[in-house]
């Protein structure tokens, strides 16, 4: 079989392969400057891209970011648009993958040559689209609270970081005399750093944290775990479970005879669309967050209203739809303040940019371009809806990396 | 003559995509269109190591996205290291952790370290694995099951070990490929062709295993495994061989991966992703020589232009495609295209397991 | 005591629930040689059906009663029309068999995204599953025995079809020796589609059983079919006792390992177990000999 001349031919194209492959020879020196931005501004219209997972595990929570998002901008077109310009939004799907959604925000900014893109919602997903959106100096607007730990000069940050919703719910917990609590989260990094912070904040406090468990992200099953629960007996359980798994968490803790009166839970990711999806009667559990459809000003009014009339009056409103919508808003406070798309120009200005958002007046920090929030903490009601119990009374500084909070060592365990 | 194109028309194929892939792409596709290609020529390497083992070799392999990430998470920690300088702590061990770095990544600092532990890695686990199975001779689905198996719990060990591996969110943010800048331009086309040149590597590795003694016993194993036991070979130790070669294949694709798609994550190693690159191989024809790249290459371009235009439809093209292509072409689309233009190495037999 | 009580009876309870989905896996891949891969999708059928059960019956203490039947037929009836329309045209292709049904699988995941939306959807426990019987500390809930029970019941009713009917013994005659039983008159085929009618329909109960979990959502199979599948492979083909045995073993294992480490372990220390014991059994527990299998 091995002939000379079969050997000659293999050589060939081995030979060939190799020479073609060196063509594309690499650049050692080079700085690697950032893309030239493509963006179209000359026109009637400016596009924006909304990037949120439609299919796969996070479309469940994704789709109602894009819901509201898609509202934001029919408002703001019905309104004269952004600087004149109507706003055409290109819409794609992260399918739930953080490669997908690296792949899928470069293709917005160097394919469709968007000015902005809205959406992602996993820290995983932020940490894949992060490089790509440095690179090409773009702009990405991320709704969602998350475990802080970060500052980017090209994304803005419209959820709440960790000093705006963690460290409240634990100032909640010490106001209420809570000595002992008990942490149950998902096993992947935004519950991992949040027991972090909490575990260093409650021993600042003097609350003993007496048990802390994780079950994967697609695991439903919790009866061992909160056997532990039962066994520990604490005066508060800090939830920090994500998704579908809050479904079996809520059921085994009410089957093992736990109940809001004795063990009450405070969870955050547990809002108005989750709550009536457990299948159990959750009223008097807690959760931290910075909007609840419940807050009563006119422009919330305006905002359910809206929404409702739109996606039908069965919906309800949360916190991360608020933050999207409010994302879409303070953009286009940061180009009409900095009269320019240009990503350089509106970070120049962006420092004190202010919306007066359903959630309350919401404010720019310039230098970590996360925004100033009030902290809130709801108590579920038999409507499935929140009642305010606790207000942090003033908006929150965001401070992602806790430098403001002595108690904070990173590297401690 | 027709010895001539038996012998050579699947290398002048090879020969022919090279030239496509190499030199026509790059020149007329855009960076992003062309980087996107890079991650398909990923899949496709891995995809070339799953038309051996299973079409050849009639083992359904569904967890190669485990092999995939040990080539992809190796090459992901020297990048990250490599950005983080020498003596560097990855950033996210300073987030998620005490901030000092697991032993077991110290090794990787080093280049030549990483691209031995790409080869060497897939290979030991897939051996281990293998001889622990196929010695005592699992096969058929108990095997396919027992890989997937081994799919679910990488994804699950990857996530639960946040500070070690980065967790959920893989490993990202890197800066310098051996050297090189992978923010400029030029130097992402060059990782892009080191990808294009390695799937042609790997083409022209099987083809030349296709026309061996061990190809054919390969195959004999495939289709009757007791009478090559009867003959005097051992099928485990063929089957063991095969098992290895697609392992470093996929590892292959995987290292190349973390650069192109600039992410490894638990999402691009687990059981579905292990089916997604199974879907090109059985598109492309899983027995045919050049069957799988073209069928991988295929499925990720129908993966970024359907989830374009179709964004909550994607789903349903894949299970779709499972559904028609095992059903009416289970050689593939390439078997019914393909025989015509000499892109086969002519098939003794029907194409199909068991 | 507890850190044993509560692994114990908590695992015997979860084994009972992969015995349900086991059961039928076993069943058909032991007549037929077939894998279903979207046997996961049958639970998450069953879970739908005791969503929209309660949709009709409001009652909580009943609608359960209603479901679990309607869960069986809707969930049969979901794999008789895959057997017929897909499975039944690829006989001895068990591996291709294998991947179709993963296709099918995808697909039936994204049609119940879109009928029943991406959110999951509640299930109410009836309130005389509501509570729990503390024994040595674990407050053992009740709807945790009722897993327990819905196993044995409905094991007690297989093993009864299969060594009492006379269709048991053509299922029995058929795993033994196709050619043989359809030499006397068996009509295989026949048998081949009410088998699995019988096995996808038992999914549907543990579907039904697992909302009482998790409530609905469309990736609930994917979550235990899996130690489903391992339940297969460790206890071996062709009898029920096998797959008691390897279901309860590996339900217990793992929460077990759960409890000394953490859940995500556990997932890994029992694919490690399952893999060392198929180095002393390869075939299983207990096996049949059967025609050739793939």
């Amino acid at each position: 079989m091995f002939s000379p001349r079969s050997r000659l031919a293999t050589g060939t194209v081995v030979a060939l392969t190799a020479t073609l492959g060196l063509s594309a020879c690499g650049n050692k020196d080079g700085e690697g400057t950032a893309a030239e931005s493509c963006v179209d501004t000359s026109g009637d219209s400016i596009k924006l891209g909304f990037l949120n997972s439609t299919s796969g595990a996070m479309a469940i929570s994704e789709q109602t970011v894009r819901d509201s998002l898609s509202l934001a901008a029919e408002e703001i077109n019905a309104d004269g648009g952004i600087l004149g310009k109507e706003i055409e939004f290109v819409t794609e799907d992260g399918a739930s993958d953080p490669a997908i959604f690296a792949e899928k925000i470069d293709k917005l900014l160097t394919g469709d040559c968007v000015a902005a893109v809205f959406g992602g919602w996993t820290s995983a997903s932020r940490k894949a689209m992060l490089p790509v959106v440095e690179a090409n100096n773009g702009l990405l607007f991320y709704p969602v609270q998350y475990e802080g730990l970060e500052a980017s000069e090209n994304i803005y940050y419209t959820g709440a970081t960790t000093n705006q919703q963690i460290i409240p719910a634990m100032d909640f917990l010490a106001s209420e005399g809570v000595e002992s609590l008990f942490l149950a989260g998902s096993d992947y990094v935004f519950p991992r750093t949040a027991n972090k912070i909490i575990k260093q904040y409650a021993a600042e406090l003097g609350i003993e944290i007496v048990g802390e468990e994780y079950v994967p992200l697609d695991d439903d099953d919790w009866t061992t775990q909160v056997a532990k629960i039962v066994e520990a007996d604490p005066d508060f359980v800090f939830n920090t479970i994500n998704g579908s798994s809050n479904v079996g968490f809520i059921k085994a803790y009410y089957e093992q005879g736990l109940t809001a009166e004795t063990n009450p839970i405070i969870s955050v990711s547990i809002a108005e669309e989750e709550a009536p999806a457990m299948g159990k009667d959750v009223t008097g559990q807690y959760a931290a967050w910075n909007y609840f459809q419940s807050v009563e000003s006119p422009t919330n009014a305006t905002f359910i209203a809206a929404f409702q009339d739109k996606y039908g009056a069965e919906r309800p409103t949360s916190d991360p739809m608020e933050a999207a919508y409010t994302s879409l808003y303070l953009y286009k406070a940061l180009v009409e303040k900095a009269e320019s798309f240009e990503v350089d120009d509106i970070n120049e200005s962006a420092d004190g940019v202010t919306f007066d958002a359903p959630e309350g007046t919401v404010t720019i920090d310039g230098d970590n371009h996360h925004i100033a929030k009030t902290a809130l903490i709801g108590q579920i009601n038999s409507d499935n809806q929140f009642d305010v119990v606790w207000s942090s009374e003033s908006p929150i500084e965001p401070d992602p990396f806790l430098e403001g909070y002595d108690w904070w060592d990173p590297s401690a365990e | 003559m027709r010895t001539a194109v038996r012998t050579f028309g699947p290398l002048v194929a090879i020969a022919a995509l090279a030239v496509l892939l190499l030199v026509v792409a790059p020149a007329v596709l855009s960076p992003f269109r062309l980087n996107n290609l890079g991650k398909y020529c990923c899949w496709a390497i891995a995809a070339v190591g799953i038309g051996l083992a299973w079409g050849r070799g009639g083992m359904l392999v569904m967890g190669q996205g485990v092999f995939f990430g040990i080539g992809g998470y190796a090459m992901a920690m020297h990048l990250k290291l490599e950005a983080a300088g020498p003596e560097g702590v990855p950033d996210f061990m300073m987030l998620y952790g005490d901030g000092t770095m697991p032993v077991w990544w110290e090794p990787f600092r080093s280049g030549a370290f990483t691209l031995f532990a790409i080869v060497a890695l897939p290979a030991v686990a897939a051996a281990i694995l293998g001889y622990a199975i196929f010695k005592r001779r699992v096969k058929g689905a108990y095997f396919a099951i027992l890989t997937q198996a081994l799919a679910v719990v990488f994804a699950t060990l990857l996530i639960a070990t946040i500070q070690e591996t980065g967790g959920f969110n893989g490993l990202n943010q890197f800066t310098f490929f051996f050297g090189y800048n992978l923010y400029d331009p030029v130097n992402k086309k060059m990782v892009y062709s080191i990808a294009a040149a390695l799937l042609i590597g790997c083409l022209v590795v099987v083809w030349q295993l296709y026309r061996s003694r061990f190809g054919e016993l390969l195959v004999a194993t495939r289709d009757a495994e007791e009478r090559v036991r009867f003959l005097g070979h051992d099928p485990a130790n063929v089957k063991l061989a095969a098992f290895v070669i697609a392992a470093v294949m996929a590892s292959i694709g995987g290292a190349m991966f973390a650069p192109i798609a600039g992410i490894i994550s638990p999402s691009d190693v687990d059981a579905t992703a292990s089916i997604f690159l199974i879907a090109g191989v059985a598109l492309g024809g899983r027995a045919l020589l050049l069957g799988p790249a073209l069928g991988a290459l295929a499925v990720g371009y129908g993966r970024s232009s359907l989830s374009e235009s179709f964004p909550d439809q994607w789903t349903y093209f894949l299970g779709a495609l499972f559904i028609v292509v095992i059903l009416l072409f289970p050689a593939g689309l390439g078997s019914a295209f393909g025989r015509a233009a000499a892109l086969v190495p002519l098939p003794r037999r029907k194409e199909t397991t068991s | 005591m507890d850190s044993f009580t509560t692994p114990l009876l908590a695992g015997t309870a979860t084994g009972a629930l992969l015995l349900i989905a086991a059961l039928g896996l076993a069943l058909t891949f032991g007549q037929m040689g077939v894998i279903n891969m979207a046997h996961g999708e049958f639970l998450m059928a069953g879970a739908y059906t005791a969503f929209l059960t309660q949709q009709v019956v409001t009652n909580a203490d009943v609608s359960i009663l209603v479901a679990l039947p309607a869960a069986f037929v809707v969930a049969g009836l979901l794999g008789l029309l895959l057997e017929v329309t897909v499975i039944a045209w690829m006989y001895r292709r068990p591996l291709d068999t294998l991947l179709v049904t993963v296709g099918v699988g995808l697909f039936l995941q994204q049609l119940a995204k879109d009928v029943f939306g991406a959110q999951g959807d509640p299930v109410r426990t009836p309130s005389w599953l509501e509570g729990n019987l503390p024994v040595f500390g674990y407050h053992w809930p009740y709807r945790q025995m009722f897993t327990i029970v819905l196993a044995v019941v409905a094991l007690a009713a297989l093993a009864a079809l299969l060594k009492y009917s006379s269709f048991g013994r053509q299922i029995r005659a058929t795993v033994q020796n196709r050619d043989l039983a359809e030499t006397v008159g068996v009509r295989t085929r026949a048998v081949d589609r009410i088998t699995f009618f019988v096995g996808s329909g038992l999914a549907g109960i543990g579907g039904v059983a697992v909302s009482l979990i998790s409530g609905t959502n469309p990736r609930l199979g994917t979550a235990y079919i899996i130690s489903a599948f391992l339940v297969v492979v460790a206890g071996g083909l062709g009898q029920l006792k096998g797959t008691v045995i390897a279901a309860f073993a590996v339900g217990i294992a793992t929460s077990f390992f759960a409890d000394w480490t953490s859940a995500s372990m556990a997932q890994v220390a029992t694919f490690a177990l399952v893999v060392v014991f198929l180095q002393l059994r390869p075939q299983g527990l207990f096996t049949v000999r059967s025609r050739g299998l793939a």
